[in-house]
């Protein structure tokens, strides 16, 4: 579904150039939901910002279905964008808009009738438990039902893939929960290929079939996400998974032996 | 106080609200074209041009660099080939159009820059054109920060109508020259001041108002 082959990215700053992404490869199978974890500053975020070129890759190639997305440009790379649905951190929800205008947004800009539109709206908003909320503006909402807007947002067009720009690591657990619950839900009713970058264990975990650990740009260890707790090879997936190693050791001790988490 | 004072004013009022209405139209026309094309072509934006984006941006500091009263005589002939005329209200309105364009675009320009970067990538990734994200994106989210700006203008402009009224533009800065600096009419010079200031405080007002009910409807919690 997803190929990417050799991605490297440099960042120009003041005191020379930083290797942001170095030489990547990585494959996402139709269907599946694909994990990217790393610490900050990793890569994560320019990587999966490369996908639909929100960023520029130096070099390198990306193919997303039939499209070699490195190669494409002007309106060509718009039509292929509308089938590759994003949600954010933050959401970067329009704030002038309300739930409705937010979700027919991405319909809208692909020139769909106003009537198809509506129908389409209603029927997302159904799917992500936003029906009573289509009147109301961004800002009378809380994080969790942001998300469903955006969710909602990004699935309008019918998208292919979806990209998750750590999108629960604004919410709290329970929210963090619901989110990723929903994320599991559509992957399954709607076939729908899902790639997310995080930096939290739990979320790999609960929703994650493959994983990939990034390193300083570089992908250190790839897999099936349970590799990542039974078997980890890299430092960065240590470090995560020691964290929770630790925590088992204490309570293993504190309970006497066979207590575990 | 002598009976012809309200002829007089009235008179002069119409002339002045006349210039505004006009010179704001066009000014928020011009205004918005240069805010937008600030905004779009900078550096990074969905149109970036940068060579284009410098050369507005000299051309507007070069426009606002001029006193209004000098750049008046310099647009005399481009009114006159305009409108066929150096005189009066009508003549005004281009001065005060371009004269006040390059400010307007530096307003819009600020209130457009305020919308925050996430949204327009979203828009980006939904695969919105440049078009599009300026007429679906920015201007929409922006819209109450350029009501605002937009109100200053306009107070901007019914300043500048009160200096062309100083060299032939009519309007109730020219009543105030005319009749109560140089004739000596101080119940004129007062009451001229008065309508002005009554005027500016409407503007100021209505702009508030119309601002704070975008604002309301967005943010306000239910």
């Amino acid at each position: 579904m997803i190929v990417v082959e050799q991605l490297t990215k440099t960042y120009q700053t003041t005191k020379g150039s930083v290797l942001a992404l170095d030489r990547i490869d990585l494959q996402v199978r139709k269907g599946e939901i694909f994990g990217v974890i790393g610490f900050s500053g990793a890569g994560k975020s320019t990587l999966i910002r490369c996908l639909n070129r929100l960023e520029e890759p130096d070099s390198g190639r990306i193919r997303i279905g039939g499209d070699d997305i490195t190669e494409l440009r002007g309106r060509r790379l718009r039509q292929a964008r509308q089938k590759i649905g994003m949600i954010f951190q933050h959401f970067n929800l329009l704030e002038g808009k309300t739930v409705y205008h937010n979700v027919a947004f991405p319909l809208a800009v692909a020139g769909h009738p106003r009537d198809r539109i509506g129908r389409r709206v209603r029927e997302i908003l159904d799917l992500v438990g936003l029906a009573d909320k289509e009147g109301a503006y961004p800002a009378q909402l809380s994080g969790g039902q942001k998300q469903r807007v955006g969710i909602a947002r990004a699935l309008a067009n019918d998208p292919d893939v979806l990209l998750s720009d750590e999108a629960t690591s604004a919410l709290d657990p329970q929210t963090t929960y619901s989110i990723l619950e929903l994320l599991r839900d559509i992957n399954r009713k709607l076939k729908l290929t899902i790639v997310l970058i995080t930096h939290e264990l739990e979320v790999l975990q609960h929703i994650c079939d493959s994983m990939a650990v990034i390193e300083n740009g570089r992908i250190v260890e790839t897999g099936p996400a349970e590799k990542l707790f039974l078997n980890p090879e890299s430092d960065t997936a240590r470090k995560f998974v020691g964290v929770l190693e630790q925590y088992r050791a204490k309570r293993g001790w504190i309970e006497g032996a066979g207590a575990g988490i | 106080m002598r009976d012809d004072l309200f002829d007089l004013l009235w008179e002069a009022l119409r002339e002045t609200l006349y210039m505004i209405a006009w010179s704001s139209f066009f000014s928020l026309l011009l205004g918005l074209t240069l805010g937008i094309l600030l905004v779009v072509t900078d550096k990074g934006h969905v149109l970036q041009a940068v060579p284009v984006q410098k050369t507005i941006s000299l051309l507007i500091n070069g426009v606002r660099s001029i006193p209004f009263i000098i750049l008046i005589v310099i647009l005399l002939p481009l009114s006159r080939l305009i409108v066929g005329t150096s005189l009066g209200p009508t003549a005004a309105i281009v001065a005060l159009s371009i004269g006040t364009a390059p400010f307007l675009g530096r307003i819009i320009e600020n209130s457009l820059k305020e919308v925050s970067g996430g949204k327009i990538e979203a828009a980006i990734a939904m695969g919105a054109s440049p078009l599009a994200i300026i007429f679906r994106v920015l201007i929409p989210e922006a819209l109450p920060a350029l009501v605002r700006g937009v109100t200053i203008a306009i107070i901007g402009i019914t300043e500048c109508t009160a200096v062309a009224g100083a060299i032939g533009a009519g309007g109730l800065g020219s009543l105030a020259i005319r009749f109560g600096y140089q004739r000596f009419r101080e119940d004129i010079m007062i009451a001229t001041v008065l309508v002005i200031v009554l005027l500016v405080q409407a503007i100021q007002l209505t702009g508030d108002f119309i601002a704070k009910s975008i604002h309301n409807r967005r943010f306000k919690i239910e």
